[in-house]
């Protein structure tokens, strides 16, 4: 009930940022804008979409910017030892459920705080990308042909598998008997481990779910840009993921969360991006309007959710 | 009614005003029952010691088939030690458990499970953000197609439904959150939650607690009903006499780490109880006052 309506906020808020960008700047709406939306926006979205099983268990993943940043380069690394590119990136993506596995598993079993642990894993990701590439940026491989095509090249090719990992991690909360026990989880977790669901196994696969679709997803934008830097902070990447998630409905403190919500948010968070850029805000106030803009949108969501129970009462 | 809870502590090596042999109103302590198989749950001789402190001192109790048994007992008499016992989640340290008259030796809360012992806590069983017969299903979800795990939403909506209806448990919306329930609609779902998992016997804590009238009678219809009609034996554990009262079949007073008074409600009264009580209570408070003078 509270999560439909929720969505509904976000909706209206999305669709009045949307529209207003068309109204004042007529290079809105075109192909070739859209375009460059979706592609800013996918990783966004992806990581957004694994945050939302993490928020729901009532943890979080501040390492999933990292992981983003360091998959393609684990592509590179693994290519550059005449690994076939195909190969490389199944390896990379292991190499990302490894890390998946690593967060998940301290979290649970040593009982540290998720936010420490991915925040410390976020830090050590990025000192093993400056020593492994010794800060100089590479051209990535996979470029060609078809293959590039699927793999990020294609103008839709990022937006399309972020649509696909929207609709399996939907389905995973919403359909099946995991996505009970995750929101079982983060709902109510004594609760939960009274009634014999194994807490901390579903914990541990949700950290390895957002490491693995967060590692793919920054494989396909590094062979979209073709180059990886070794210079980008993962908080730079894992915020907005965040921030999608959060605006879109999902609750900081577990239990709830919505998929496509999150995806409505990544597209106000896109929108918002590219309408500055194209109404020339001045890049002084870039971040100042867009921090603005956030705020705005999530206190309407709060005060439209509290108006629509009062309406019910 | 409150009464002094420590007065005279088990295990502090005082005099013992209350005497090993049970005693009741009107002699009817521990009736004496021909028929040995309605008994689904009996304890002989239970003993639990932590340290220096005992906290049992040998609980002999039966429960019957379909009947609801009141564990009545202030804080330090042991009464939660028992129940804990009872649940699985202490071993005791000697003394026998039968279920349906076989010998068990409950490991741990889950083992206790599959005995078919289920606890009931009014605030621990539901998780707020998941309907109601999500809820009633949870971690024992229908589904299809394997591995995947494919939730089979509508059975289950009819499943809970029909159930529901079979109990005379009334949720207007089988798609409401848990939370948006009212306290005893929240404990009338778990307690279906447990028989309908082919629980035999429920340990109920304290189920009428912060609950208005109308919620009252909806839990008290309830336990008489799923037992009555069902055949479901049920400890209610309360330190409400009139909640129990209203209740229970029988009672069981656990005093200094041993039954003290098991008496059946219809021959008793609330105010025969009550004085009972009382009295032992001024003759444990008078017992302390003399040791204290000395």
């Amino acid at each position: 009930m509270v999560i439909r309506q929720r969505e509904a906020t976000v909706i209206l808020v999305t669709t009045f940022v949307v529209l207003y960008f068309g109204f004042v700047n007529s290079a809105f709406f075109t192909t070739g804008n859209i375009i460059t939306i979706c592609q800013y926006m996918a990783s966004i979205a992806v990581i957004g979409f694994g945050e939302v099983l993490i928020l729901v268990l009532g943890e979080i993943d501040l390492s999933a910017g990292a992981v983003y940043l360091t998959s393609p380069w684990l592509v590179y690394f693994f290519w550059k030892d005449g690994i076939p590119i195909g190969i490389a990136i199944a390896l990379a993506v292991l190499c990302c459920v490894g890390i998946g596995l690593v967060n998940g598993l301290i979290t649970v079993w040593l009982n540290v705080s998720s936010l420490i642990v991915t925040l410390a894993v976020n830090y050590a990701l990025f000192g093993f990308v400056l020593i492994q590439s010794a800060d100089i940026q590479e051209d990535m491989p996979g470029q060609g042909g078809t293959f590039g095509k699927i793999f990020g090249i294609g103008a839709w090719s990022t937006i399309l598998w972020a649509a696909g990992i929207m609709v399996v991690i939907w389905a995973l909360l919403k359909r099946t008997r995991f996505g009970v026990h995750v929101i079982a989880t983060g709902g109510n977790l004594l609760g939960a481990a009274e009634s014999g669901i194994p807490v901390r196994r579903v914990k541990v696969w949700c950290f390895i779910v957002i490491s693995s679709t967060s590692g793919l997803i920054g494989i396909m934008d590094g062979i979209r840009i073709g180059s990886v830097n070794p210079g980008s902070d993962g908080l730079d990447f894992v915020l907005p993921g965040i921030v999608a998630a959060v605006v879109g409905g999902t609750a900081l403190t577990g239990g709830r969360g919505t998929v496509l919500g999150t995806a409505l948010g990544a597209i106000f968070l896109g929108a918002l991006e590219d309408g500055f850029n194209l109404i020339g805000v001045n890049a002084n106030w870039f971040f100042l309007a867009e921090g603005v803009m956030i705020l705005v949108a999530m206190i309407a969501n709060m005060q439209l959710g509290l108006f629509a129970k009062r309406l019910r009462r | 009614m409150s009464l002094p809870g420590n007065v005279a502590p088990a295990g502090d090596g005082g005099p013992l005003p209350v005497t090993s042999a049970p005693t009741g109103p009107g002699d009817t302590a521990f009736p004496a029952r021909d028929d040995q198989r309605d008994v689904i749950l009996r304890t002989v001789g239970i003993t639990k010691r932590f340290g220096p402190v005992v906290a049992l001192r040998g609980v002999d109790m039966e429960l019957h088939r379909g009947e609801v048994l009141g564990i009545v007992g202030d804080n330090g008499t042991g009464k939660s030690t028992f129940v804990k016992i009872l649940t699985g989640f202490y071993p005791p340290d000697s003394g026998q458990m039968f279920i349906e008259g076989n010998l068990v030796n409950l490991r741990s809360v889950s083992d206790a499970r599959r005995h078919g012992i289920e606890t009931v806590y009014q605030d621990l069983a539901l998780v707020p953000q998941l309907s109601v017969y999500q809820n009633l299903f949870l971690n024992r979800e229908l589904t299809s197609f394997g591995k995947v795990g494919w939730l089979s939403k509508g059975k289950m909506r009819q499943l809970a439904k029909q159930y529901l209806d079979d109990i005379k448990v009334n949720i207007p919306d089988i798609d409401a959150e848990a939370e948006t329930l009212s306290g005893g609609q929240r404990q009338a779902i778990a307690v279906a939650r447990a028989t309908r998992q082919s629980a035999k016997i429920i340990l109920l804590d304290e189920p009428l607690a912060a609950m208005g009238a109308r919620e009252s009678a909806l839990i008290v219809d309830l336990i008489r009903s799923l037992s009555r009609e069902r055949g479901i034996s049920m400890i209610v554990i309360d330190h409400n006499y009139t909640h129990l009262f209203e209740i229970c079949d029988r009672l069981n007073v656990i005093r200094e780490g041993r039954v003290a008074v098991d008496v059946r409600v219809e021959e008793t009264t609330l105010e025969q109880l009550t004085e009972l009580m009382v009295s032992e209570y001024r003759s444990q408070i008078a017992a302390g006052q003399a040791q204290l003078n000395r």
